[in-house]
């Protein structure tokens, strides 16, 4: 594997934001995911569940409510009153509508995506019809006192039950008026505190079903408004609830992290009589779970511990392999640091600032796995904070660590950034060209002389870099069909020559620097791009897929590699395929060009092409068992991945020089210090 | 119900559980060991057929499932018999005899924490398709959509901390009950894990649960041989108990000299009082006084040793707490309260020894003279130590006496193990591994040594009556010795691997039980004599533990020379499996019907002339009983049994003609000659075998032997028995009635 020095970082301190709400798709394979500060993420099932999109949270734009309509139209209500249309291919808030009821606690679509309804503080339901380019008013229904929390749709559209505290309504969608008015705490005697509904879903048999804070989940009549069933889960309150498709399965959340399905089981074999029935916990986070989906084949929760867990139901999984495994996932799927390698400094990507670190530096050498003590303590140079409500799209610092770029929504900075012994001084970058905003990526070139700006519509902005501080634009780089998607991705060779850029459509254009031409379209593969690299030496592009393939492609001669063509013959490792999550960065070391570096978030791993490749009855990560083996069979048994799970979570991994290793790690338990402490739950035994 | 066969179907192999549904009407189900293979079971279905005649042989069987559980909890028939499953290890398997279609399940035994998920009993839902299945883990989980193999689903349901015992579902199937360890049943509505009842402190572990049939009540049995009776309602309704099974009977067999009952270790830390002549327990006595706590591999004070005075005045128990490097030790006296009528704590000695009490006893003096009564304790850290009553100086003290140590007395720093007093009292023996040393129980002077290498003693006692110079010793290396008190020297020695020897209070005879190869033989023996007045090898498969004799209320009758020993008291033994076994020397046709089974059949008896008949013969014997002042119906004439019995008690579907019984009746009223005929006594022994066949079977996993001169042991223990839903099915198939008094005519 080669030996490295590794600095070991474990300062970034990320803490990603709760999970708010969660929508599937309907009949679609997307799930929109929103989270407390704001942002909204988009996660692709087809492509491994990849987060394909990003849209930066804002301040003020809080999200209660996520629904998709139309189609593919995604939108978004929240406590600041305005229903929002999330433009997916600019990655940005479209045009918001305010709904005039104060803040919006729920929101749903109508079976067909035609209508929305919104539920709001002051206790009104009001309808909104989806237009094209945009939603319009259409008119309030029944408004009484008490905000509404929940609303769901009759799948027939007639109706619409909502939620509110101690109380769930039934309102006649032609006529706007109440028709059921159900006392969810009628029959409990002398209680006190209000019972708050939660979540509800309205079946097409009639059936409501409610979830509340004295953790119950109720399954009412709607004709008549009584109690069919209920089953206490919980001694806190079931924030969430979704149901499948089919509806014979229900999801629900808790307070204190357990999910639970209940499913409707006939009672005998061959009969018609169905029943409700809780079958199986899960404990998968530690906080509430505020969110919860059901997707065909999954279950889907979020947590205010920032984990979307999907769960997949084996009975729905034809054959073993990705789909059938549980995943997790805290961490985005991107990089939120950026390495100046040469002057070793390290840039962390907070939602609204950014923090350069200089990395701590030994002097001493010592033995594999042992621990060198630092003669120079790791640094915090700079924090810069985004001014205004903006959360940060992007962020990059130069090869030489004298310039700093981040973009937000509407703005662009770039700094720059002296050293002079001790101290450091910032500057702003005056007179900045005016470009077509957000940036979605930033990537200096590698002499530290240009900057890439990935921009909207497939755009490649090229700026020249201007000592002492000083920028101009240089040249904009556009795919030649065109492309409404945003570039996401991009890397630029060693040489300066050649840039590859990744738009949201997963096409990946390779421009010529030096004639500003575009040079050719990578062959189209269906699936995202996870992360992708230029080989330093042989100018080869380096391809990760969300389904854990690799691609090697030579830009010179506009084709795969016969090292390419060799993987996608003989296939990756069955282990390799299966693995959780998607390869975030790809590096090089300049000293063996036979390697490349990659890593995810469980491992590192260094790639060499020379080695053969493993079959599925070889070990993956064998690098435990070759160490214990004497020099010649240890020859015998290597293979081309070598694979290093000592740094988990790893966010960041780099080459600094031929032998030192930067590797960025985010503890899971660092994180959980940071949250409020979860209920207390009496465990037996303790 | 008149508890009498109609038919036997003999299967041809070992049954382990029994299954009769009530849609399948001409078929039962049966557990059977796999032909071939060990510790491989198969559920069988049984084809009853409607052939005429008495017994059958069941031919025709049918494999329903394989490589099922032997214990009849791991398998339930579900719903109206549309499906049985069964459970074993982490495998569940559901047979669908409609649809011919077998599914499997399994629980992942790795992915636990605990590692111990396996299944342990299984419930199905009686009008749902829903399986219970209870883990070892304590966890129960309720299976749903088994029809489909990959889309079953079950909830789990979790209270119990350590294996969950028995389910069983309520009759409308709306709650569900599950026992375990704990000792609580609990009461589960609605599948739901927050509606739960409970009823605590049953005593000890669950075992079984079952539910009666109109639903208003349920059982359960116990690991100590109990019986609970619970409403449905979770109230507590009655027990059921005779001999309460404790983990280790530590105290051995004590007689209680003033109510004649068995004394032994009960419920933990408590010392049962059980009446032999009833079967009851006449009460639980708590000795350690603590609260016991339900749970696997704790350790708690347990009663180790018990002693009674002579009068049954004081009574002596020592408690301990395993612990490896020093055990809590305490000697507690009671002294019995003629008002309260039962023992009251005198003086508790905490640390009498240093290390474990190896025994204990009473100077047995029959005068009432208190300042007589003397306790001796051997320990293992090598002191005897000599207790005796003090005035308590104290006036505040609520009683006026209290014990004291008095002396302490050692040999060689040797261990001491056992300690006996002769019959006056005069004499103290106490072992010391190897050496035997007699004590002057007056002065504490060591009298004499006797030694009898190899080997250490186990057991020590002396003679009585004619035979009160002789201390008999028995060795760890298989020798009982003999040794003369007058001369100091050892008389005689047997190579005998003795494991009790107990001597009779009431004459001189010594009972000796040995163990060889997987037999236990008792030999009874007077000091004096050379040759044992009674032996009976290989009378129990069982390593017997413990014997003793309990003096009977009234010297028996007895004809044979043989038996003569047995004449003032009677002889008990425990199994190992804690199985009470006694010697009996009544003949074989009384206690072939259990007492109250016989009242309860004649009860039932419509008038006729033969039960006025009966009931004269009755009249009679109940007047002969109540000059003897007797309990008991059991000491019937001779002529009353078999015949008129076996008549009265048939079916009259079954009958032969009138004309053919009449001859029968009417001879069996005669009364016999003395002496029968070599031929009938070939008869009666071929009945004899028959019936203790099935006399043993009715007493379950007993192993009664045959023998040429088929002695009549007779088993005491475990008169309640299990009565699981399978065993009670076994008992009615074992009713089986004999006819062979037909073929002696």
């Amino acid at each position: 594997m080669g030996e490295f020095e590794v600095h070991r970082v474990r300062f970034f301190g990320l803490v990603p934001a709760g999970v708010r709400c969660l929508a599937c798709q309907p009949r679609g394979t997307r799930l929109a995911l929103a989270r407390t500060d704001g942002a909204v993420e988009v996660y692709s099932f087809a492509a491994n569940y990849f987060q394909e999109k990003v849209i930066p949270g804002h301040d003020s734009r809080s999200v209660e409510a996520l629904c998709w309509a139309a189609g593919d139209r995604l939108f978004g209500a929240g406590l600041n009153g305005e229903v929002t249309e999330y433009d997916l291919a600019r990655l940005c808030a479209a045009r918001s509508v305010d709904g005039c009821g104060g803040p919006i606690w729920s929101m749903a679509a109508n079976s067909n995506g035609t209508q929305l309804a919104i539920g709001c503080e002051d206790g009104s339901v009001k309808l909104f019809q989806v237009v094209p380019g945009g939603i319009e008013f259409e008119r309030n229904l029944d408004r009484r006192k008490g905000r509404i929390l929940c609303l769901s749709w009759h799948p027939s559209d007639t109706h619409i039950a909502a939620g509110s505290i101690d109380i769930l309504r039934v309102i006649d969608v032609s006529s706007g008026q109440t028709v059921q008015r159900i006392m969810v705490n009628y029959h409990v005697q002398k209680v006190k505190r209000e019972c708050v509904v939660w979540s509800i879903a309205f079946l097409s048999s009639g059936t409501i079903v409610t979830s509340d804070s004295f953790g119950r989940v109720q399954f009412w009549d709607r004709e008549r408004g009584t109690l069919v069933e209920s089953h206490t889960v919980s001694t806190s309150a079931v924030l969430s609830l979704a149901v499948s498709e089919e509806e014979d399965s229900i999801i629900v959340g808790t307070s204190t992290g357990a999910t639970y399905q209940f499913q409707l089981l006939p009672v005998k074999a061959g009969s018609l009589e169905k029943r409700w029935v809780r079958t199986k916990p899960f404990q998968y986070h530690t906080h509430d779970v505020r969110a919860v989906a059901h997707s065909s084949t999954a279950l889907i929760s979020g947590g205010l511990d920032a984990q979307l867990v999907i769960r997949p139901l084996m009975e729905k999984m034809q054959k073993k392999g990705y789909d059938a495994a549980l995943r997790k996932f805290t961490f985005p799927h991107r990089r939120l640091v950026s390495c100046a390698r040469k002057a070793r400094l390290l840039l962390f990507q907070f939602s609204q600032h950014l923090e350069l670190w200089r990395l701590g530096s030994t002097d001493e050498t010592g033995k594999d796995g042992e621990v060198l003590p630092l003669c120079r303590m790791p640094e915090h140079l700079v924090q810069l904070k985004s001014k205004g409500p903006e959360h940060i799209y992007c962020s990059c610092v130069s090869p030489c660590g004298s310039w700093v770029a981040y973009s937000t929504a509407s703005r662009f900075h770039l700094y720059r950034v002296q050293y002079e012994g001790n101290s450091v001084s910032i500057k702003k970058v005056p007179k900045m060209p005016k470009l077509l905003l957000p940036a979605y990526q930033l990537q200096f070139s590698s002499d530290s002389s240009s900057l890439f700006v990935a921009s909207a519509r497939g755009a490649v902005h090229v700026l020249q870099l201007l000592e002492p501080g000083g920028c101009k634009h240089q040249h904009t780089l556009r795919p030649p069909s065109g492309s409404p998607e945003a570039v996401y991705l991009l890397a630029s060779s060693a040489d300066g020559h050649w840039v590859a850029a990744v738009s949201g459509d997963w096409a990946i254009h390779i421009y010529n620097l030096k004639c500003f031409k575009h040079h050719c379209l990578v062959p189209t593969y269906s699936c995202a791009v996870t992360a992708l690299a230029i080989h330093p030496v042989t100018n080869n592009l380096v391809i990760a897929y969300s389904d854990q393939q690799l691609f090697e492609f030579s830009i010179p001669e506009k084709q795969y590699t016969a090292w390419s063509r060799t993987v996608q013959s003989c296939g990756l490792h069955r282990v390799w395929l299966e693995r959780d999550s998607p390869i975030t960065h790809i590096t090089f070391n300049p000293k063996n060009p036979s390697h490349i570096l990659l890593h995810d978030i469980y491992m590192f791993c260094v790639l060499d092409k020379s080695l053969p490749l493993p079959d599925n009855s070889a070990l993956l990560m064998n690098q435990g068992t070759l160490k214990q083996l004497p020099e010649t069979a240890r020859k015998r048994q290597l293979h081309a991945f070598k694979i290093c799970k000592k740094f988990q979570p790893l966010l960041f991994a780099d080459l600094l020089d031929e032998n030192c290793l930067v590797m960025v790690e985010r503890p899971i338990m660092d994180i959980k210090t940071q949250l409020p402490l979860p209920i207390q739950q009496k465990k037996f035994g303790t | 119900m008149d508890g009498i066969p109609i038919k036997t179907f003999t299967v041809g192999s070992k049954l382990l559980a029994l299954y009769a549904l009530a849609s399948f009407e001409d078929s039962v189900f049966v557990v059977i060991p796999k032909s071939g293979e060990r510790d491989t079971f198969q559920l069988v279905s049984v084809k009853l057929t409607k052939a005429a005649g008495q017994d059958l042989e069941a031919k025709e069987l049918s494999v329903v499932l394989d490589g099922v559980d032997a214990s009849p909890k791991c398998i339930a028939f579900g719903r109206e018999g549309e499906y049985v499953a069964s459970v074993k290890e982490v495998n569940l398997q559901v047979y669908f005899f409609k649809r011919k279609q077998l599914n499997r399940f399994s629980v992942s035994a790795m992915k636990t924490k605990s590692g111990k998920n396996h299944f342990m009993c299984i419930a199905c839902h009686p009008t749902e398709d829903c399986i219970a299945t209870g883990h070892a883990d304590g966890k129960i989980r309720l299976w749903r959509n088994f029809h489909h193999k990959k889309e079953y689903t079950f909830s789990t349901l979790h209270w119990h901390h350590d294996t969950v015992m028995d389910l069983a579902f309520s009759l409308q199937g709306s709650s569900l009950l599950s026992g375990g360890v704990e000792s609580v049943i609990v009461l589960w509505r609605n599948e739901s894990e927050r509606q739960r009842d409970f009823l605590p402190r049953l005593g000890s572990a669950i075992e079984y649960i079952s539910v009666s049939p109109d639903g208003t009540l349920c059982c359960t049995l116990h690991t100590d041989n109990r019986i609970t009776i619970i409403n449905s309602n979770l109230r507590f309704s009655r027990s059921i108990q005779g001999l309460i099974k404790s983990t280790n009977v530590k105290t051995g067999l004590v007689v209680d000299p003033r109510t004649k009952a068995l004394v032994l270790n009960g419920e933990p830390g408590h010392l049962q009082f059980y009446c032999l002549q009833s079967d009851q327990q006449l009460f639980s006595l708590d000795i350690v006084q603590r609260q016991y706590i339900h749970q696997a591999g704790l350790n708690q004070t347990d009663l180790v040793k018990v002693a009674f005075s002579a009068q049954g005045e004081w009574l002596a128990t020592v408690e301990e707490r395993e612990e490896v490097t020093d055990p809590e030790l305490q000697l507690k006296l009671w002294f019995y309260d003629e008002e309260t009528q039962s023992f009251k704590l005198n003086t508790r000695i905490s640390m009498p020894h240093e290390d474990h009490i190896t025994d204990m006893c009473f100077r047995d003096i029959d005068e009432v003279e208190d300042e007589s009564l003397i306790l001796v304790t051997t320990g293992s850290d090598c002191v005897f130590k000599v207790w005796v009553m003090v005035e308590d100086t104290d006036p505040e003290a609520q009683q006026s006496v209290s014990w004291s140590c008095d002396f302490v007395g050692s040999y060689h720093n040797y261990q001491a193990t056992n300690c006996c007093f002769s019959e006056d009292g005069s004499l103290l023996a106490v072992s010391f591994e190897e050496t035997v040393t007699v004590w002057d129980s007056v002065t504490w002077d060591l009298k004499c040594t006797f030694c009898y290498s190899p080997g250490k003693i186990r057991n020590i006692c002396f003679g009585r009556l004619t035979c009160s110079k002789y201390l008999i010793g028995a060795t760890d290396h298989g020798f009982l010795c003999c040794w003369n008190l007058l001369t100091c020297a050892l008389e005689w020695s047997a190579y005998l691997n003795v494991v009790v020897l107990q001597p009779d209070p009431l004459s001189e005879h010594i009972a000796a039980i040995s163990w060889l190869s997987k037999d236990s033989s008792l030999f009874v023996f007077k000091p004096n004599e050379p040759r044992p007045i009674y032996i009976q090898r290989n009378f129990c498969k069982e390593k017997i533990q413990l014997a003793v004799f309990v003096p009977r209320e009234e010297p028996e009758t007895i004809g044979s020379a043989k038996y003569l020993w047995l004449r003032r008291s009677q002889l008990f033994f425990l199994t190992a499996t804690q199985e009470l076994i006694t010697l009996s020397t009544k003949s074989l046709e009384e206690r072939l019907t259990p007492s109250s089974k016989q009242l309860a059949v004649e009860e039932s008896l419509p008038v006729t002339p033969f039960s006025l008949l009966l009931g004269k013969h009755r009249r009679h014997q109940s007047q002969e009983d109540i000059d003897l002042g007797k309990l008991v119906v059991r000491n019937k004439p001779e002529q009353d049994s078999p015949a008129v019995k076996e008549l009265l008690h048939t079916p009259a579907h079954v009958l032969p003609s009138a004309s053919f019984l009449c001859p029968v009746f009417i001879n069996s009223l005669l009364i016999s000659k003395e002496n029968p005929s070599a031929e009938e006594v070939a008869d009666e022994v071929e009945m004899e075998s028959e019936k203790t066949e099935a006399d043993s079977d009715e007493e379950r996993d007993v192993t009664e032997m045959e023998q040429e001169d088929t002695s009549p042991v007779e088993l005491l223990g475990e008169i309640t028995c299990k009565l699981s839903k399978s065993q009670e099915k076994e008992l009615r198939k074992l009713r089986k009635m004999d006819y062979s008094w037909i073929s002696a005519f």
